[in-house]
C-alpha cells in the first residue's frame, strides 16, 4: 500500500533538541499523540470502573423488591452519574484515545495538528470528572435528575446540580477542542497520495463524528447554561409563568442528545470496519457506500431528536414526521450491517479476540438497532417510554455496540502499542464472559420493559422480581469480568511474545508499516501512498 | 515563499509544555468559584478571581509562545492551513452555540407563548395570558417596555457594519504593505467596537432603569438579555483579540504572505457582525 522512506529517525527531529520531562511530568506536559492517546484510554477505563460501580449500586438495590441498600434519592443520583460518567467520561474519551493513537499512524502524519491543544483537551477531563464525583459530597448530594438533566427537577436541585452543569461545560470544551484537532488532522495532514477515499474507514468515521461533536456540544452548553440561569439568575426559559416551557429544554437537549448517540456509535463502526476485513482477509465490502452511509446517518441524526419526546405532548403531524425520519436511519445503518456481513462472506475467517468482539458487536448492535426501530414507532413508544425496554435498547447499543467495539479495538492495536502479544486465551475468556453476562443483564430487561417496569425507580412490584434478580447477577458478573480485561492489558504491557510490525496477516494500512511498539515519533517525513 | 519558510520543518510539532495543566487548574478554580459564589458560600469570588487570573496568565503564555514560533518562521504553509481549518470549525461551533439561544427565542414566540394563551390554558391554568410579543408570561404582573429597534440598536448596527468595512480596508493595507492604512483601519475597527460596547452598556442601563426590562422579565427578558449579552461578550472578546493584533502590528509582525493571526481575528469579527444582524432582525425589530 505504501512505501516508507525510513520513519523513526528521519525528518528534522527538532523535538529531540528540547528538554523532555520524565516521570509524572512527562504525562502532564506531553504533546505526543501516542502519550495522549494512552492517557485518554486509561482515563476512560478508570471512569468506566467508577461508572460501573455506580451501575452495581443500582443493580444491588434492584436485586429484590423493596428498599435494601440505598435511599431513593441516592439511587437517583447513581442513575444520573452512571449515565453522565459512562457517556462523557468512559465511552467518548475511549474513542478519542483510539483517534489519537491511530489517526496519525493511519494517515501518515507526524502527530495531531495541534499537539498542545491535544494535551489540553485531555487534561480538561480530570477536572470535569472531579466536579462530577465531588457533586456527590455536596449538601443534598448530586443531582438525581437523570443524565438528561430535565427541568423543572434540575432547576430545583441543590448545589450538586451546579457541579454537574460546570462539569458538562468543561467536558464540552474538551470534546470540541479534541474534535477540531481531529478534523484538522484528517483534512490537512494526510500523507501525499492519501486521498480522502483511500483513508482507512476509521478515519472517515472520526471525521464525521468530530463534525457532529462540533455541531452539537455547543448546543448542550447552551441548554445547561439556560438551566443555570433559570436556577440562579431569574430567567424563565423553562418556567411557564414567565412564558417559557420545560419542554423547550427537551428539544434543545435532544437536538444535542440524538447526534450524541451517533458520536458514540460511529467511531465504534470505524473500529469494527478495520477489524472485520483484517480477520476476514478481504478488503472491506462497499467502502464508498460505507462512507456515504455514515455521512447519511450523521445528517439524519440532526432531524429526528423528538422521537425521545413522543409522550411530552406533540401534534400528531410532529409524531408522524419524527417516526418516519427515525425509521429512515435504519436504511444507512442496514447498508453498514450488510457490508460487514458481505465482508465476512467467503472470507478466510479466523476468530481472535478482536474479531470475536466485532462479531459480538455485529449481532448485538443490530439487535439494539432493531429494538430502536421498535421504539421509533410512536404508538409503541407511548407504551414503552421510560420503561426498562428503553434501558435494554440503549445498553445494547452502548455496551454491546460501543464498548465491545472498544474492547475489540484495544486487542487489535495492543500489539502495536505495547510491542507484545496479549494473552489470547484470557482475551477470549474475557469475550465469552462479557458476552454471556451482558445478555444475562440486559436481555431480560426487554421483558421487564414490555411488562411495564419503569426505569429510574428503586423499588418495583413483586412480579418483576425474577427478571431483576437475573439481571443483577449478570451485572455483577459483567463488572467482575472487566477486571480480567484490566489484567490482560497490564500483562500485555509488562511482557509477552514479541509482536511483529504486522501481527495480523490480514491487516492493511500504514500503522502496520511502523515497528511494534510504534516508535515515539513516526512519519516525521510523510510516507508516499500509492 | 520567503527565506524563513524554506527552513521550516515539514510540520512543526511543539515541545512539551506546562501551560495546559495550568489552564485546567484555572478552569477548575473558575468553575468551583462560580458554583460557590452563586450559592452564596464564602470563598467563591476569590476562587473566581484566582481562576480568572491564572487563565489570563496561561493564555498570555501560550499565545505568546505561538506568536513567537510564528514569527521565528517554524510554521510551514501546511501549519497555516491547519490554523485556517481550525478557526473555521471553531466559528462553526460558536454559530451552534448561538443557535441554541435563537432556538429558544423562536420556540417561545412560535410555540410556548401562543400555547399558554390557548382557550384551555387560559381558563384552567393561566388566566390573562396573551399571544402578543413581547411577552413576559402570564405570571409576570409588572409593566415593562420592550427595546425598540430604531434607536440605539440601529446605530449599533451601523457601527458594526462600518467596523467590518474598516477591518477589510486594514486587510487591504496589509496585503499592499501599506502599514499606515493597516494601523488606521485596525484602530478604527477597535474604536467602533468599543463604541458599540459603550452604547450596549447604556442600552442595558436604560432597560433596567427606564423600561423596567430586566433579565427576570419573563421569557422576553430572558431571551433578550441572554442573546444580546452573549453577543456583547463575544464582541468584547473580538475587541480584545483585535487589540492584540494591533499591538502585534505596532511591533512589526505580519507580512503580506504570512498573517493568519490577523485573518482569523477578522473572520471572528465578521461572525460577530453577522450574529448581530440576526439579533437586530429577530430580537429588536420583528
Amino acid at each position: 500500500m505504501a512505501s516508507i522512506p525510513g520513519h523513526a529517525d528521519a525528518g528534522h527531529g527538532h523535538e529531540h533538541e528540547h528538554h523532555h520531562p520524565t516521570g509524572f511530568m512527562r504525562w502532564v506536559t506531553t504533546t505526543n499523540h501516542k502519550d495522549i492517546g494512552s492517557m485518554y484510554l486509561w482515563f476512560s477505563f478508570a471512569m468506566f470502573l467508577v461508572g460501573g460501580v455506580m451501575a452495581l449500586v443500582i443493580r444491588a438495590e434492584l436485586f429484590k423488591p423493596g428498599l435494601q441498600f440505598v435511599e431513593p434519592e441516592f439511587f437517583n443520583q447513581m442513575t444520573t452519574l452512571h449515565g453522565l460518567i459512562m457517556v462523557f467520561g468512559a465511552i467518548m474519551p475511549a474513542f478519542v484515545g483510539f483517534a489519537n493513537w491511530q489517526i496519525p499512524l493511519m494517515i501518515g502524519a507526524s502527530d495531531m495538528a495541534f499537539a498542545r491543544m491535544n494535551n489540553w483537551s485531555f487534561w480538561l477531563l480530570p477536572p470535569a470528572g472531579t466536579l462530577l464525583v465531588l457533586s456527590l459530597f455536596m449538601p443534598g448530594g448530586s443531582g438525581g435528575v437523570g443524565w438528561t438533566l430535565y427541568p423543572p427537577l434540575s432547576t430545583q436541585m441543590g448545589i450538586g446540580m451546579d457541579f454537574m452543569i460546570f462539569a458538562v461545560h468543561i467536558l464540552g470544551m474538551s470534546s470540541i477542542m479534541g474534535s477540531i484537532n481531529i478534523v484538522t488532522t484528517i483534512l490537512n495532514m494526510r500523507a501525499p497520495g492519501m486521498t480522502l477515499m483511500k483513508m482507512p474507514l476509521f478515519c472517515w468515521t472520526w471525521l464525521i463524528t468530530a463534525y457532529l461533536v462540533i455541531a452539537v456540544m455547543p448546543v448542550l452548553a447552551g441548554a445547561v447554561t439556560m438551566i443555570l440561569c433559570d436556577r440562579h439568575f431569574g430567567t424563565s426559559f423553562f418556567n411557564a409563568a414567565g412564558g417559557g416551557d420545560p419542554v423547550l429544554y427537551q428539544h434543545v437537549f435532544w437536538f444535542f442528545g440524538h447526534p450524541e448517540v451517533y458520536i458514540i456509535a460511529i467511531p465504534a463502526f470505524g473500529v469494527v470496519s478495520q477489524i472485520i476485513p483484517a480477520f476476514s482477509r478481504k478488503p472491506l465490502f462497499g467502502y464508498a457506500s460505507m462512507v456515504y452511509a455514515t455521512s447519511s446517518i450523521a445528517i439524519l441524526s440532526f432531524i429526528v431528536w423528538a422521537h425521545h419526546m413522543y409522550t411530552t405532548g406533540m401534534p400528531v403531524a410532529g409524531q408522524l414526521y419524527f417516526m418516519y425520519a427515525t425509521m429512515l436511519i435504519a436504511i444507512p445503518t442496514g447498508v453498514k450491517v450488510f457490508n460487514w456481513v458481505a465482508t465476512l462472506y467467503r472470507g478466510s475467517l479466523s476468530f481472535e479476540a478482536p474479531m470475536l468482539f466485532s462479531l459480538g458487536f455485529l449481532f448485538l448492535f443490530t439487535l439494539g438497532g432493531f429494538s430502536g426501530l421498535v421504539l421509533s414507532m410512536t404508538a409503541v413508544d407511548v407504551q414503552l417510554h421510560d420503561t426498562y425496554y428503553v434501558v435494554a435498547h440503549f445498553h445494547y447499543v452502548m455496551v454491546a455496540g460501543a464498548l465491545f467495539s472498544a474492547f475489540g479495538g484495544v486487542y487489535y492495536w495492543l500489539p502495536k502499542w505495547t510491542g507484545h502479544m496479549y494473552d489470547e486465551g484470557l482475551a477470549k475468556l474475557h469475550f465469552w464472559l462479557s458476552l454471556i453476562f451482558f445478555n444475562v443483564t440486559f436481555f431480560v430487561q426487554h421483558f421487564l420493559g414490555l411488562a411495564g417496569m419503569p426505569r429510574r425507580i428503586p423499588d418495583y412490584a413483586p412480579q418483576f422480581a425474577e427478571f431483576n434478580m437475573i439481571s443483577s447477577i449478570g451485572a455483577f458478573g459483567f463488572g467482575l469480568t472487566q477486571l480480567l480485561f484490566l489484567y490482560v492489558v497490564i500483562k500485555c504491557i509488562k511482557g509477552g511474545p514479541k509482536a511483529a510490525a504486522k501481527p495480523w496477516d490480514g491487516a492493511e494500512g500504514l500503522e502496520w508499516t511502523v515497528p511494534s511498539p510504534a516508535p515515539y515519533h513516526t512519519f516525521e517525513t510523510p510516507p508516499v501512498v500509492k | 515563499m520567503s527565506q524563513q519558510q524554506h527552513q521550516a520543518p515539514y510540520y512543526y510539532v511543539p515541545a512539551p509544555s506546562t501551560s495546559m495543566i495550568w489552564g485546567s487548574g484555572a478552569l477548575l478554580c473558575l468553575a468551583m468559584g462560580t458554583i460557590f459564589w452563586i450559592n452564596g458560600r464564602g470563598a467563591g469570588p476569590w476562587l473566581v478571581l484566582a481562576g480568572f487570573g491564572l487563565l489570563l496568565v496561561m493564555l498570555r503564555r501560550w499565545f505568546g509562545q505561538v506568536i513567537g514560533e510564528s514569527e521565528s518562521g517554524v510554521y510551514s504553509k501546511r501549519v497555516d492551513v491547519s490554523f485556517r481549518w481550525s478557526m473555521s470549525w471553531f466559528i462553526f461551533s460558536e454559530v451552534m452555540f448561538f443557535a441554541a439561544f435563537f432556538g429558544a427565542l423562536f420556540y417561545a414566540r412560535v410555540l410556548s407563548v401562543p400555547d399558554l394563551a390557548t382557550l384551555e390554558n387560559q381558563s384552567l391554568l393561566w388566566p390573562g395570558s396573551t399571544t402578543a410579543w413581547p411577552n413576559a408570561g402570564p405570571g409576570f404582573k409588572e409593566f415593562f417596555s420592550p427595546m425598540h429597534a430604531m434607536g440605539i440598536p440601529a446605530i449599533n448596527t451601523l457601527l458594526l457594519l462600518t467596523s467590518g468595512v474598516t477591518l477589510t480596508w486594514a486587510h487591504w493595507g496589509l496585503l499592499e504593505n501599506n502599514r499606515g492604512q493597516l494601523k488606521m483601519g485596525l484602530f478604527a475597527t477597535i474604536a467602533l467596537g468599543a463604541l458599540f460596547l459603550c452604547l450596549q452598556a447604556y442600552e442595558y442601563i436604560e432597560a433596567y432603569h427606564q423600561l423596567n426590562l430586566k433579565l427576570t422579565t419573563g421569557i422576553y427578558g430572558s431571551t433578550f438579555f441572554m442573546l444580546t449579552g452573549f453577543h456583547g461578550f463575544h464582541v468584547t472578546l473580538g475587541a480584545i483579540m483585535l487589540t492584540v493584533i494591533f499591538v502585534r502590528v505596532l511591533k512589526g509582525h505580519f507580512r503580506a504572505d504570512h498573517h493568519f493571526g490577523f485573518e482569523g481575528v477578522a473572520w471572528y469579527w465578521h461572525f460577530v457582525d453577522v450574529v448581530w444582524l440576526l439579533l437586530f432582525i429577530f430580537v429588536y425589530w420583528l
